[in-house]
């Protein structure tokens, strides 16, 4: 696991170069999809052949293989790396090569290919232009598209001019771009074999797509006799005809490209003659296509992924980065710190878990704070969250058990008591709530104190910078337990959750919650309810999660049945309710839950959209307000209905444009962690202080959100409904 | 048609790439007009056996030596299919080396017939794939110029050619 040292290092040299090309990747991925109309039913689409091709992946794999075979090649299925580079060297071996040149493929660099083949004295050449600048500096990529994406132009500009040496000291992208351009291009042209990956192979006809901008890849093919092209058997797709949505996809979910300059549709092997480039007496026209192609099929672990049903998803990633560039924590530190062996960003978990094994996954996995924003961006719709949630709770059971002593109380179920302690306290949050609020003000007085800061910091790895939650004596729900309803005739009936924050630290939202709805002519109860399991299931400890989901859904039930709206204030629970319980009920209950619960502002904006009263809440005229949004709330579509309400009120409301506010329930609090959280939230304060910002009153919805937009600015923010309850 | 062309044209020029649109007859002097000297190509009769459209007016070397390929600056290439949406051209990889004239040039200069213009990326794969299913083969969906920003920021011309041109051959003198 990256220490909290490395990843301030990491930010110190990379983060600067890393945020500028994610951001930017990740804007463009908005605008590209935005243009088009049916971005939604393509992701249907792509998915859905993915899910097929994986489902008949062995038949497919004999498929493609005498498609290929018919067609003159060659197939090799490898069962591990070792295995694809024995048959790689010798391949090349057989064709005397000095010389390799190879575009950019992720599945060579799983293999480290290079190594084998540079052992026996081949001569490796990495002709995409982030591939060589990495080879030139012996640097490890940090983003599976944009392998160089940490370098800044001045920093090649330094390494090209140190070990070249050009007559002019090189200096600007363009002269970067040439320079590497007419030495690569030697290279190629006195080649022997040219390496390739294949981001889909078309079992049908044999043929590939290679998803390129530069050309390289196509030189690499044209200009070499033998191609040998390494690719997970996950590559596979039926038919040329499924290529059609991925084509529309891939370049615009990644880098925010419509297409990129070149999709290759090859066939191997190909007419193209094989020329001397030097001759200059013989016409193309006489030189044979006297071509070798090799297909080495890498499974490696993936077989073993597509039976597990977990990870199984996993195989459907075509691997457009998506899910790194809309990622907070990887605009931060990129995936040198976010990443196992060979992959990075979210889906990389799945990736090394199942390739590399759980101990790698293990030791970035925790930046997956399961915001959830990767989720809508990814083009084949994989629950990224999910496979790191289940791979946390895997590497939880292999951990090291803490000493029992410290845990006392902490940790009722016994199937979790693998959990590190750190997890275990945030996982059991309710135990600590609980307890807190009964013994308040003085166990909010207790934990102020140095010398508990600093205890929890050695024990629990919480960061002494980060003032903790204050708790309050009267719970919402005792409050309300002594209160009279006031609602005759009631429009609707509500039963309000009451979420752990709400019921124990934000009691006022709570309260402004009740009032609001009642005021709109709404029947209100708030009934004594488990918490989430939100906080258990963020820490990996799914059993814990699964009981909090259980007793949630037999608590609500009976208030559903009778008649009942479910409305709750945290989106972060609210997102249970409506994605993760999925996993962890039934069909049936999970469907009741999640159809018949509404965040509050989407339910307010209901009531108001049938007709409710909209004067009942209190009306101002253009007041200038800042919101920002939950991630996981955006994630469910669920910001435009609180700025709707808002601007109903007669507010001007504008809004944050940030994936996360980087505090992400207890990611924050976490001394690992608190710098990259601090560093992903001073992209939403920049946003809160620019200029015409910076004097607007701050509204969130989440509760991490609250506190961490409170430990940024001095403008202490409130939760929406407390506008309407004024 | 005319739909799908004039979408060509305007998703050709958002890419910065720049269209003829003219006719058989006057091909061969639109054509001359395109090419930087030392140009390079391939007969275009091979698909385009209906019109009759010659390289040999416009001094190209229809089947250039390799070294002269890499001297040329100017690469004349045949397109099976034009993508309106989207501003692709579908580059076949024939045994005249189209392939290495559309790649090993600075200014590649691509011919399409404006009845090979579809309108949509959907349309282009449904072609291509019942072409491979027909008769094998490969293609090249290349959508503007060859471009990378690896080197921090964005360059036209990374391994392949920097400009493209595009000239739409309607039918008729």
């Amino acid at each position: 696991m990256a220490s909290a040292d490395e990843i301030r290092e990491l930010m110190r040299t990379e983060g600067a170069a890393v945020a500028q090309n994610t951001q930017a990747f990740n804007d463009g991925r908005y605008a590209s999809v935005a243009e088009l109309e049916d971005y939604e039913e393509l992701k249907r689409e792509a998915r859905s052949i993915k899910e097929d091709a994986i489902e008949r992946l062995p038949e497919l794999v004999e498929e493609l293989t005498e498609t290929v075979e018919a067609n003159g090649g060659t197939v090799y299925v490898a069962e591990d790396a070792e295995d694809a580079n024995r048959y790689i060297r010798s391949v090349v071996d057989d064709r005397d090569a000095e010389r390799v040149v190879k575009s950019k493929s992720m599945t060579s660099e799983e293999l480290e290919v290079n190594d084998a083949l540079e052992a026996d004295g081949v001569d490796v050449v990495e002709t995409d232009l982030g591939e060589w600048v990495l080879q030139v500096a012996d640097e490890a990529p940090s983003h599976i598209v944009a392998p160089a994406i940490h370098k800044s132009r001045e920093g090649i500009a330094e390494l090209f001019n140190e070990r070249f040496d050009p007559d002019e000291p090189l200096e600007t992208a363009e002269e970067l771009t040439h320079f590497a351009r007419e030495k690569l291009g030697e290279q190629i042209v006195d080649a022997d074999v040219g390496m390739t990956g294949a981001n889909f192979l078309a079992a049908d006809t044999g043929s590939m797509a290679l998803v390129t901008s530069e050309g390289n890849a196509r030189k690499t093919v044209a200009a070499t006799d033998t191609q040998i092209t390494v690719a997970g058997v996950e590559k596979i797709v039926p038919a040329v005809e499924d290529l059609h949505p991925f084509i529309e996809l891939i370049g615009r979910s990644g880098t925010g490209q419509d297409i990129t300059s070149y999709v290759s549709l090859l066939t191997p092997p190909v007419d193209t003659p094989v020329v001397d480039f030097e001759d200059d007496e013989t016409p193309i026209s006489e030189f044979d296509a006297d071509r070798d192609f090799h297909l080495v099929l890498v499974d490696n672990g993936r077989l073993a992924m597509r039976d597990d049903e977990h990870l199984r998803e996993t195989l459907y990633c075509i691997r457009c980065s998506a899910c790194s560039n809309s990622c907070a924590n990887f605009q931060s530190v990129g995936g040198h710190a976010f990443g196992g062996e060979t992959y990075s960003g979210g889906i990389a978990t799945g990736w090394e878990a199942g390739i590399e094994g759980l101990d790698i996954a293990a030791e970035f996995n925790d930046l997956c704070t399961g915001c959830t924003r990767c989720v809508n961006a990814c083009p084949v719709g994989i629950d990224i969250p999910w496979i790191n949630t289940v791979v946390r709770d895997r590497a939880n059971r292999e951990g090291d058990e803490p000493a029992e002593w410290l845990v006392d109380g902490l940790t009722p179920d016994a199937e979790d008591e693998g959990a590190p302690l750190q997890k275990r306290f945030f996982g059991n949050f309710e135990t600590v709530a609980k307890v807190a609020s009964a013994t308040a003000p003085v166990s909010n007085w207790l934990a102020g104190t140095t010398l508990s800061k600093r205890l929890m910091a050695r024990a629990l790895g919480i960061d002494p910078r980060r003032e903790l939650p204050s708790f309050e004596r009267e719970t919402l729900v005792e409050w309300f337990a002594d209160r009279e309803s006031a609602v005759e005739n009631p429009d609707r009936r509500v039963v309000l959750y009451p979420d752990l924050y709400t019921n124990h630290v934000q009691i006022e939202r709570g309260k402004a919650a009740v009032e609001v709805l009642e005021a709109l002519g709404v029947d209100v109860v708030v009934p004594p309810a488990p918490s989430s399991g939100r906080a258990p299931l963020s820490q990996g400890m799914v059993a814990t999660a699964t009981d909090h989901a259980d007793r949630v859904a037999e608590t609500l039930a009976p208030h559903v049945a009778d008649g009942r709206d479910v409305v709750v204030i945290e989106p972060s629970d609210h997102a249970m309710f409506q994605r993760e319980y999925e996993k962890l009920l039934d069909e049936e209950r999970f469907a009741q839950l999640a159809e018949e619960s509404y965040e509050l502002l989407e339910y307010v904006y209901g009531l108001l959209d049938n007709g409710a009263d909209a004067s009942a809440l209190p009306a101002v005229d253009g007041e200038e307000i800042a919101y920002h949004s939950h991630c996981q709330q955006r994630t469910l579509g669920l910001e435009a209905h609180t700025v709707a309400v808002l601007e109903e009120c007669g507010y001007d409301v504008t809004t944050s444009e940030v994936e996360c506010c980087g505090m992400a329930g207890s990611f924050g609090y976490k001394s690992d962690y608190y710098e990259l959280s601090m560093d992903v939230g001073g992209r939403l304060r920049d946003q809160l202080q620019a200029d015409d910002v910076r004097e607007r009153p701050v509204v969130a919805s989440g509760t991490s959100c609250l506190e961490q937009i409170d430990a940024l600015l001095e403008r202490q923010p409130r939760h929406p409904i407390e506008l309407l309850a004024e | 048609m005319a739909t799908a062309l004039s979408t060509f044209e305007s998703s050709l020029d958002d890419l910065g790439v720049s269209v003829t649109r003219t006719t058989s007859g006057a091909f061969a002097d639109d054509l001359a007009e395109t090419i930087e000297q030392p140009a390079v190509g391939v007969p275009l009769e091979q698909p385009f056996d209906d019109l009759d459209l010659s390289l040999d007016d416009a001094s190209i070397d229809v089947d250039p030596t390799p070294a002269a390929l890499r001297e040329a600056t100017t690469g004349v290439t045949p397109a099976q299919l034009g993508v309106a949406d989207y501003g692709s051209l579908a580059l076949t990889l024939t045994d005249r080396g189209s392939e290495l004239v559309s790649l090993f040039v600075e200014r590649h200069v691509a011919v399409v017939r404006a009845a090979d213009v579809v309108a949509d990326m959907d349309a282009a794969v449904d072609e291509l794939h019942e072409r491979f299913n027909d008769e094998g083969g490969s293609a090249i969906l290349a959508t503007g110029p060859s471009a990378t920003a690896d080197m921090g920021a964005l360059v036209k011309g990374a391994h392949g050619p920097k400009d493209v041109h595009v000239i739409v051959v309607e039918e008729g003198a």
